[in-house]
Parts: C-alpha cells; sequence; structure tokens
C-alpha cells in the first residue's frame, strides 16, 4: 500500500532500532568478529580464516553434542504437541471451571527456569526427593545423577511439566475459536468424535499449531539450564547439549573463536530447521486461493 | 466543491479506478451506483483521503488535496458495518467528534441532541450501541457522521445491512436530513432504487469506470449506454439482439414496429431494451413485440412477482404487481410494448430512450 | 421425509415462565406436511430461531411436543432426527476436496461406496461443482460453500427435513437469486421437506409455497403468498409483507360504514360492534387518486419517484396514509382518496375480522 506520506514514522522506529542494535547486532558482530580470529588475551588478535568453523565441523564432540539435541528437541516434541492437544481437547470450553483451568495450566509456565531445575533436582533425589524415594521404594534402580537413562527421562520429564501448557493454552484459543455451528454441522452429518478432530478440529488449529511446533522447538533446542542445574552435563557427557557445550568451551576454557565460530553455525541450524518447519507446515494441504479482486 | 480530475488508482497491475472526472457541488447528494467491485469503496477512499490516487488531481474547493492526510480534509465516513465505540453512550459516541475538535460543552449538548432527535435516538442516548438494534446502532453512526460539520460526507453503503423494512424508512429520512446540511454528500449503494429514492445525481459505476454521471432521475430515463442501462435497473433491463429491416426490429420470428421518432435509422444489428416491469405477460393495447418464452422461475417480494423468462437463449425477467404464481417450465408468451423500448446501436450506445420524446 | 407436527409448543428462556410475555415463543399447533416448503419469516428477535432450534433438536421445548411422522423426537437429539441444516455461515470441511464434503455424512452412516460415489456424483451434477469437484472446499466462494453445506444435507435421500438458518446472509447480492432459484428448483426435483428462516420477504415469499409470519413470539398468519398479500390476518403482516407496506388506519365501524375523522368509507360487508380497537387496512395498490369530487380530501406531503412507480405520501383527517401511482401518472390537482371497497380489511385489536353475514 502506498500510504507514507511523510518520514515521520521513521522517527517512531529509532527507539527500538537503538535496542535492537544493542541487544542483538552488536553482539552478533562481536561474535561473527571472534569466529574468525584467534585470541591470546590482552586483546590481541589474530586473523584466523575458516580455521575455527572447520575445527567444529570436524569435531565429534560438536556432532556429538548437535545429535543429542536433535533426539532431545524430537522426544519433547512428540510428548508434548499430542499431549497439548489432548489436554486443551478436555478443557471446558463454558462455565466457571474455564478460568480455573486456565490459571492452573499457567502455572508452570510463570516458574522460572532455574527454580524448575532446582525443584526437580530435590524432587528425584532418591534420599530426600519424593519422585526418587517413590521410585526407589518400588523397587526401580533410579539416580539422575549415574544412570544416563533416568538423567534424560528426569530432564525430559521436567520439560514436559514445564511448558506442555504452552501448547495447551495455545490450542485451547485456537480451539475455543471454532464457532459452534461447525459442531452441530458434524453431528448431523453424523461424525464420530475421531472425524470432528480431524476434519473440524485440527485443520481450524493448524496455525496455532504452527506457532506452538516452532516455539518448543526452538526452546527445546536451545535447552540449556535444566541440564546445568541438574546434572551440569552429566553423567559423562550424556547430556551435555550444544548450549551446555558451548559455554563449556567459551567460559570454561575460554576458547572465545572456535565458542564463536560453534554458536553460528548453531543458529544457523535453528533457522534452517524453523524455517524449513514453517513453510512446510504452512503449505501443507493449502490450495492456492482464488485471485479475486477486492473492492 | 470537491472536483475529481482524471483520477485513476491501480493496485499492483488491477486497474481499480479508471480515469474518473466528476464535480461534486456544495450541498449536492452524490450517488455511486454499480455492482459489488465495481470501484466504489475504492473511489471514496480516494474522495477522503485514504487512499492515494495513482494519477489524477483531487481539488476541494480550489486546493489540490492529493497528499493531505485525512484527518486534515474534514471528512466524514460512514460504513456499512455499524461502528461505534462500544464502550461509550450514544450520547458520547455522538459527541466523540466534537470532543476531539475541542467543541465547548454547551454547544456538544446542543448538538448532540438535534442530531438525537433528527435520528429519533432521543430516548437511547444514555445507552450502549449493543444494546441497541442494528437500526439505532447506524443511526448512532450516522448522527456522529451529521454533526461533525463535514465538509465530505461519505456513505457507504450504509443501509445493507439492515432489514428491508427498516431500510424502506431510513431511505425516507436520509434525503430530508441531507436537505438540512449544507454538505457534499456520497452516497455508495447497489440498488437502483435506493438511489431513485435519494435524488440529487448519479453515478453510475462499471469495473472502475464512471459510465454517466447526471441527474439521477436523467441517468434512468435515458442511460447514455448499455452498461448504465444494465447497472441502473434492478433487475437488470431485458435487452434482445435484434436487427432492423425496413420498418421493423427483428428478434427470430418475433418482430415489432420501430418508434416513429427514430424511423429513419439505417438498417442492421441493434439491441433493444425493456425494463422487466415493461414486460408483460398480458397482450398491452399499443403495438408490441410476442415473444414465445418459457418460464424458469419466479420470485415473490410481497407486493410484486418476478418471472424469470427464457426465449431462444436469451434471459429475462417480467415484474408484475401482485402474487403470481406460474409453473417453472411452462410455455407462456411475453410481450414488449413498443412505447417503453430503449434502443442502443452496435457500440450500446443509446440511439432512443422512452423518456426522451415522452415527458422525460 | 416427514411431515412435522407442532403440538401445543410453546418455549421460554426462563425457568418458571408466568405471564405470555414471558414466552419467547407462544403456544403453537401446527403441522408441517411432508414434502413441503416453508419459510419462518419475521423481524429480529421474533422467536423464529427459537422454533428452528426446536425442530433441529438444539433446545428441548418448555411445554408441548414435535413429532416427525407421528413419533415424538421432543427430546431427541439433532444426530438422532436426521434432518439437515445450512447455517448462515457457510460450515465447509477445508482440507477436504468438494467430492469428499459431500460423501463425508454417507461414509459415516456406511453407505456402501458405489452407492456413495454415485450419490455424489449425482450430487455435483445437480448443484453445477462439476468443474470444481476435485478443488480443496477452503479456496471456493461463498456461495460454492453455500452449496456444499447444502449438498451434504441432500445427498442423504432419507433426510425427514431440511432446515435453512438464513442461508444467503454471506452471499453476494447479485448471486443471491441465483441460488434462491437453485434452492427451489432442488425442491421441486428432490421433494424434501425444507423449513428456510429468514428475514427478508423475498427470500421468504419465493422459496416456500407456505410462510409463516411471526411477530413477538407469536405465529401471527400461516398462509400463502398470495393470502399475505390480500389478505394479512395481522397488521404487522400487513405492514411487514408488500414494499410500501399496507396502510392501517383506526377508525370507528359502524355495520357498513367505517368513520375516519370527518369522512365515512364504505365496506364491502357488515361489521358487528365490540368496542375493541379497530382499524382499517388497505394496501397501497388500492388507494387511488383522482380529482373526482366523490373522493375523500387529501394533503399531499411527498412524492417518492421509484422509476417503475410513484409513491404518495399523504394525509387523510390527520393519519398518513400512501398511495402508488403508475410510472407517468402525476398527482391530479385538487386530488382526492378513493379506495377499492372489495379491498379494505378490517382489524379489531390488530387481528383481522371478517364482515358478518
Amino acid at each position: 500500500m502506498d500510504k507514507p506520506y511523510n518520514n515521520k514514522a521513521w522517527f517512531l522506529v529509532i527507539p527500538v532500532f537503538l535496542l535492537v542494535a544493542l541487544s542483538a547486532i552488536i553482539p552478533i558482530m562481536t561474535v561473527i568478529n571472534y569466529s574468525f580470529q584467534d585470541t591470546f588475551g590482552n586483546n590481541q588478535f589474530f586473523w584466523a580464516g575458516t580455521e575455527w568453523f572447520q575445527d567444529v565441523l570436524h569435531s565429534d564432540r560438536f556432532w556429538n553434542a548437535l545429535g543429542r539435541n536433535l533426539v532431545f528437541s524430537m522426544i519433547i516434541l512428540s510428548i508434548e504437541i499430542p499431549l497439548g492437544i489432548a489436554i486443551a481437547l478436555t478443557m471446558p470450553k463454558k462455565g466457571i471451571w474455564v478460568p480455573v483451568c486456565l490459571v492452573l495450566m499457567a502455572l508452570p509456565l510463570l516458574i522460572p527456569w532455574n527454580v524448575v531445575g532446582t525443584i526437580w533436582q530435590i524432587f528425584g533425589r532418591a534420599d530426600i526427593g519424593l519422585l526418587g524415594h517413590t521410585i526407589e521404594q518400588l523397587g526401580f534402580e533410579y539416580n539422575y545423577a549415574s544412570n544416563v537413562f533416568d538423567a534424560w527421562v528426569t530432564i525430559i520429564l521436567m520439560d514436559v511439566w514445564h511448558w506442555t501448557s504452552l501448547v495447551v493454552l495455545l490450542c485451547y484459543a485456537g480451539l475455543v475459536s471454532i464457532p459452534e455451528a461447525y459442531y452441530q454441522a458434524a453431528k448431523i452429518d453424523g461424525a464420530s468424535r475421531w472425524s470432528v478432530f480431524r476434519y473440524i478440529q485440527l485443520p481450524k488449529i493448524r496455525g496455532v499449531l504452527i506457532i506452538a511446533f516452532l516455539l518448543r522447538f526452538m526452546d527445546s533446542f536451545m535447552i540449556y539450564t535444566e541440564p546445568f542445574v541438574l546434572t551440569g552435563g552429566g553423567p559423562g557427557n550424556s547430556t551435555t547439549f550444544m548450549s551446555i557445550d558451548l559455554v563449556k568451551q567459551a567460559i570454561g576454557q575460554f576458547d572465545l573463536g572456535p565458542a564463536a565460530a560453534m554458536s553460528l553455525v548453531y543458529q544457523l541450524i535453528v533457522l534452517t530447521i524453523c524455517y524449513v518447519f514453517f513453510t512446510v507446515m504452512s503449505n501443507v494441504g493449502v490450495d492456492k486461493p482464488d485471485a479475486r479482486v477486492e473492492d | 466543491m470537491l472536483e475529481l480530475k482524471n483520477v485513476s488508482k491501480k493496485v499492483g497491475r488491477d486497474l481499480h479506478i479508471d480515469d474518473v472526472t466528476m464535480t461534486l457541488e456544495k450541498g449536492s447528494v452524490n450517488i455511486l451506483l454499480g455492482p459489488t467491485l465495481s470501484g466504489k469503496t475504492s473511489l471514496m477512499r480516494l474522495m477522503a483521503g485514504l487512499d492515494r490516487p495513482t494519477s489524477g488531481e483531487i481539488v476541494m474547493n480550489g486546493t489540490n488535496v492529493v497528499g493531505m492526510p485525512v484527518q486534515k480534509r474534514n471528512v466524514a465516513m460512514v460504513y456499512q458495518q455499524f461502528i461505534n465505540y462500544p464502550a461509550m453512550t450514544v450520547y458520547e459516541n455522538i459527541a466523540s467528534p466534537m470532543r476531539v475538535a475541542g467543541v465547548d460543552g454547551a454547544t456538544i449538548d446542543r448538538r448532540v441532541r438535534e442530531a438525537a432527535d433528527l435520528m429519533k435516538l432521543s430516548p437511547y442516548l444514555d445507552r450502549t450501541p449493543l444494546n441497541l438494534s442494528g437500526g439505532q446502532q447506524q443511526r448512532t453512526a450516522l448522527a456522529r457522521a451529521l454533526v461533525k460539520d463535514a465538509e465530505l460526507v461519505l456513505l457507504d453503503e450504509p443501509l445493507a445491512n439492515l432489514d428491508y423494512k427498516l431500510r424502506e424508512e431510513l431511505r425516507v429520512e436520509l434525503p430530508k436530513i441531507f436537505a438540512e446540511t449544507g454538505a457534499i454528500f456520497v452516497y455508495a449503494t447497489t440498488e437502483p432504487q435506493e438511489a431513485l429514492l435519494l435524488g440529487g445525481r448519479t453515478a453510475t459505476l462499471s469495473q472502475g469506470r464512471v459510465t454517466q454521471f447526471d441527474r439521477t432521475i436523467d441517468v434512468y430515463n435515458s442511460p447514455s449506454d448499455l452498461l448504465t442501462a444494465q447497472t441502473f435497473s434492478d433487475p437488470p433491463m431485458n435487452i434482445l439482439p435484434v436487427t432492423k429491416t425496413g420498418a421493423d426490429f427483428v428478434f427470430d420470428a418475433s418482430r415489432i414496429e420501430v418508434p416513429a421518432a427514430i424511423a429513419g435509422l439505417g438498417d442492421g444489428d441493434y439491441k433493444i431494451g425493456v425494463r422487466p416491469h415493461h414486460m408483460s405477460l398480458h397482450q398491452p393495447q399499443g403495438k408490441s413485440m410476442k415473444l414465445d418464452c418459457t418460464i424458469s422461475t419466479t420470485e415473490i417480494t410481497g407486493s410484486e412477482s418476478f418471472i424469470h423468462l427464457q426465449s431462444r437463449g436469451v434471459h429475462m425477467v417480467a415484474l408484475m404487481h401482485g402474487v403470481h404464481r406460474v409453473e417453472i417450465g411452462d410455455a407462456i408468451s411475453a410481450y414488449l410494448d413498443q412505447e417503453n423500448l430503449f434502443v442502443f446501436d452496435r457500440n450500446e450506445n443509446l440511439v432512443f430512450a422512452p423518456g426522451l420524446n415522452g415527458q422525460g | 421425509m416427514a411431515s412435522i407436527t407442532l403440538d401445543k409448543l410453546a418455549h421460554s428462556y426462563l425457568p418458571n415462565p408466568q405471564t405470555d410475555a414471558d414466552f419467547a415463543l407462544k403456544e403453537l399447533d401446527y403441522k408441517w406436511e411432508d414434502g413441503g416448503a416453508y419459510a419462518l419469516l419475521g423481524p429480529s428477535g421474533c422467536g423464529k430461531t427459537t422454533l428452528l432450534n426446536i425442530i433441529s433438536g438444539l433446545l428441548v421445548p418448555s411445554k408441548g411436543h414435535i413429532r416427525f411422522d407421528g413419533q415424538d423426537v421432543t427430546h431427541l437429539q439433532p444426530e438422532e432426527r436426521n434432518i439437515a441444516q445450512v447455517f448462515q455461515f457457510p460450515v465447509i470441511y477445508d482440507t477436504m476436496t468438494v467430492r469428499q464434503n459431500l460423501a463425508f455424512p454417507l461414509l459415516n452412516r456406511h453407505v456402501p461406496q458405489d452407492e456413495i460415489t454415485r450419490r455424489v456424483n449425482d450430487m455435483i451434477e445437480v448443484l453445477d461443482l462439476a468443474d470444481k469437484a476435485d478443488r480443496r472446499a477452503r479456496g471456493l466462494t461463498a456461495d460454492e460453500k453455500q452449496k456444499i453445506s447444502l449438498g451434504r444435507g441432500l445427498v442423504r435421500y432419507d433426510v425427514n427435513a431440511i432446515l435453512f438458518d438464513e442461508p444467503l446472509t454471506v452471499i453476494d447480492p447479485h448471486m443471491k437469486w441465483q441460488l434462491r432459484t437453485k434452492l427451489k428448483d432442488l425442491h421441486r426435483q428432490l421433494g424434501h421437506t425444507m423449513i428456510y428462516v429468514t428475514h427478508d420477504q423475498t427470500e421468504a415469499l419465493t422459496f416456500a409455497d407456505r410462510v409463516v409470519v411471526m411477530y413477538e413470539g407469536e405465529v401471527v398468519q400461516i398462509g400463502t403468498p398470495e393470502e399475505l398479500f390480500n389478505e394479512p390476518a395481522h397488521t404487522f403482516v400487513g405492514y411487514f409483507i408488500g414494499s410500501p407496506g399496507m396502510n392501517v388506519i383506526p377508525c370507528e365501524i359502524s355495520g357498513k360504514t367505517a368513520r375516519v375523522g370527518d369522512i365515512q368509507i364504505g365496506l364491502s360487508g357488515g361489521y358487528a360492534v365490540t368496542g375493541a380497537k379497530t382499524e382499517l387496512g388497505i394496501r397501497p395498490e388500492f388507494v387511488s387518486l383522482s380529482s373526482d369530487s366523490s373522493g375523500h380530501p387529501v394533503q399531499i406531503e411527498a412524492v417518492e419517484n421509484i422509476g417503475r412507480f410513484k409513491i404518495v405520501r399523504a394525509s387523510l383527517q390527520g393519519h398518513a396514509i400512501n398511495a402508488l401511482l403508475k410510472e407517468n401518472e402525476e398527482v391530479p390537482a385538487d386530488p382526492t382518496l378513493s379506495f377499492e371497497a372489495g379491498r379494505i380489511n378490517v382489524y379489531e385489536n390488530s387481528h383481522l375480522v371478517r364482515p358478518g353475514a
């Protein structure tokens, strides 16, 4: 549309621009700068070319961490999305229970990451934790600090407990916006409960589902606090995800160059996967609408 | 006075408004008549200054206002949807443009009450719009537009979303209200009847082009071309392709004598038009053309019936007074009255209209 | 297909309705014949949607029963009533093609596949959707979508009734009459019992063989379009049907004459005086203007030319009255009014009364 009669509007954008510059653009420039140089302290830098990138892409450590991330995200998505939809479907659409359900659902979202980590760290301990103790009493070996499987299960449980609510709330918002007439029509057509879900509810919540999917993917792909608080990436390297590895490298070993290169590769992967997801999911089952002139 | 000079508007590759030139006088009622998507709303948005024309000038009282933001133009607009502030009372809704303009309280109160009186809203001033009927909501929006004392009031199908009985009542009230203020009114509608009831001047629109702009009754009586005639007729004017041979127009096996006033017309192909209410299922007194038709459907509005007919691939509508039930699929004879014949030439320009030599 | 009997049906949204005014739908007895085309006509808030919801099963009436072919269905769920409904906004299954949409109700009812294919193909033909049959329904225009929602009902040959709830609301004006024609055509071809709810007189009168006019929760008249025009049973019907509506003028009746102010109007028959509020009703079509001195003197307020005729707004003894003129007629000098005696209806407390013997 051709609206701009004057350019005053640009002035209004300046504060946001400055903020974004400070919080995103400048740090990214710095990271890019680091990724091509080497330093031995004293603010002395040497040109390193693409050496760090080659190092990163050839290191097993990187590929292992990436693999863990992908497996983790896949597990998280395959649990939280169906579970979220299922819970949203069972929530009441009107009546006094609606606000109660919504508040209950929103509660986990209000708790900060590190607190969630600490809660579960204690909750899962076999000596003083309710969960850990109960499992031990039932006769199962359970120790997240030494057993790889237990550590993974605990972290996945933490994430599911913390974030399924987000999927629930998004889906719920999509579901309540479906006009009653659709359900009536489906009843009249003799549709089964599954058909109603498959042909009315699912298509109508597709938009919010894409958003839920992307948010949960990005968030789970960048997981840091939970494994950090719980086991610090262990046992061994079993829960050392890319973010944890990155921090180890940048702050623990102070290898700024490789860490910068790795974080850029990391970001590129996130962007690419999101882009692919978004394009694929937005285009599934969509016909090009008729080109109609709007008055 | 608002002048549009060769105004065009392109969006992408689509030409929404095609070279429109028209002059709207102060204190006049101007009707934009055309089907949906004919460009009525686009044209209004250009007049209001909500959109900028791709080319051409819009001149308000001698100043070119292209590029001037809508806030500075003293324009009021009423839409098809009832747009009011839901949290304000009717009183505050009507008062809102004056509050923005900083008019003093006493004047606001006086003008709000005047407008409410005019719109028959006085009993509802303390209610919020959601507690009003559609008609009352739209009257609130109209009152708000009127108190603004705008130079230009744009109404975009303001009655389209109302029950038809209410529409009937407001259509009668509106011209009186328009007459009392001195603004330029522009009123978009899809309904020829509404245009006729409002009077004033009518511009017929088709695909972004103004096909004719003249006194409403003149446009109705002598449309300059076939397109205008079609636009200004509901249901559309019946059109028959005919050949003039000698003293007759011939359509297949049917013929009718050419009206005396245009007896000197050269032989060849023409189109004759007859409004639905001039088409009859009974043989009229004067000269007429008899057509063999089959009935494809009937519609009943209450006091009138539309009978849709097919005659050798041509679809026609006859409008009859009263309620008529005829069997769909029946063969029937329909008659075109010579006295009410419009004649268009090969290029669809008007050759002859019945009003031209009559009382017009 | 079935006949639908409304047996002393009434509904109130209040838990303990006391007076008549508490009822959104006042007591009603009627039988809708099998295969008929009916319309429920009235302004918003007249109770027509309440009645429709009772028929479709979304609402259980406070009083009375509803029967399909004699079988009591008052407490049955919508899906158990075997009806179809077309809503104000087209309801389609976005992700399915047109063909799949039409097949859906049959699939759910486990109709054999070859039967489904045959019926769906028939329906696509009937609805003129052949060129779009394998397109996804999402991208279609509003009128095409509405045809699909109608088709999903029609494809089930055994539906008891098809209900329409203002189905043309979102349809472009120039498409409306085509769809209306299509509906009528389908009714003739397939013979379903159809009930059409609308506030638009043209839609109701065009579609229906019999029109049920509702006003403030009450059915004020059930009749053919001709009956509604010629003999409105209630002053509201006279006003609502026809454009402009019927003139209603307060009067006093004695025998075969009605007095309006200073003038006497002859009636076609004699009426018994009851002392109730009496009014004359006459359609503008039957009011004529002339300079004949035998008519009643009248003041002309305004003349509106609407093309095919002119509406003359006049005042008769202080009462507003409309008359019609043909398009080429002018208001005569010193105009007087006269009425076609046989066309005058008399109303007592707004209800039509017929002349006594």
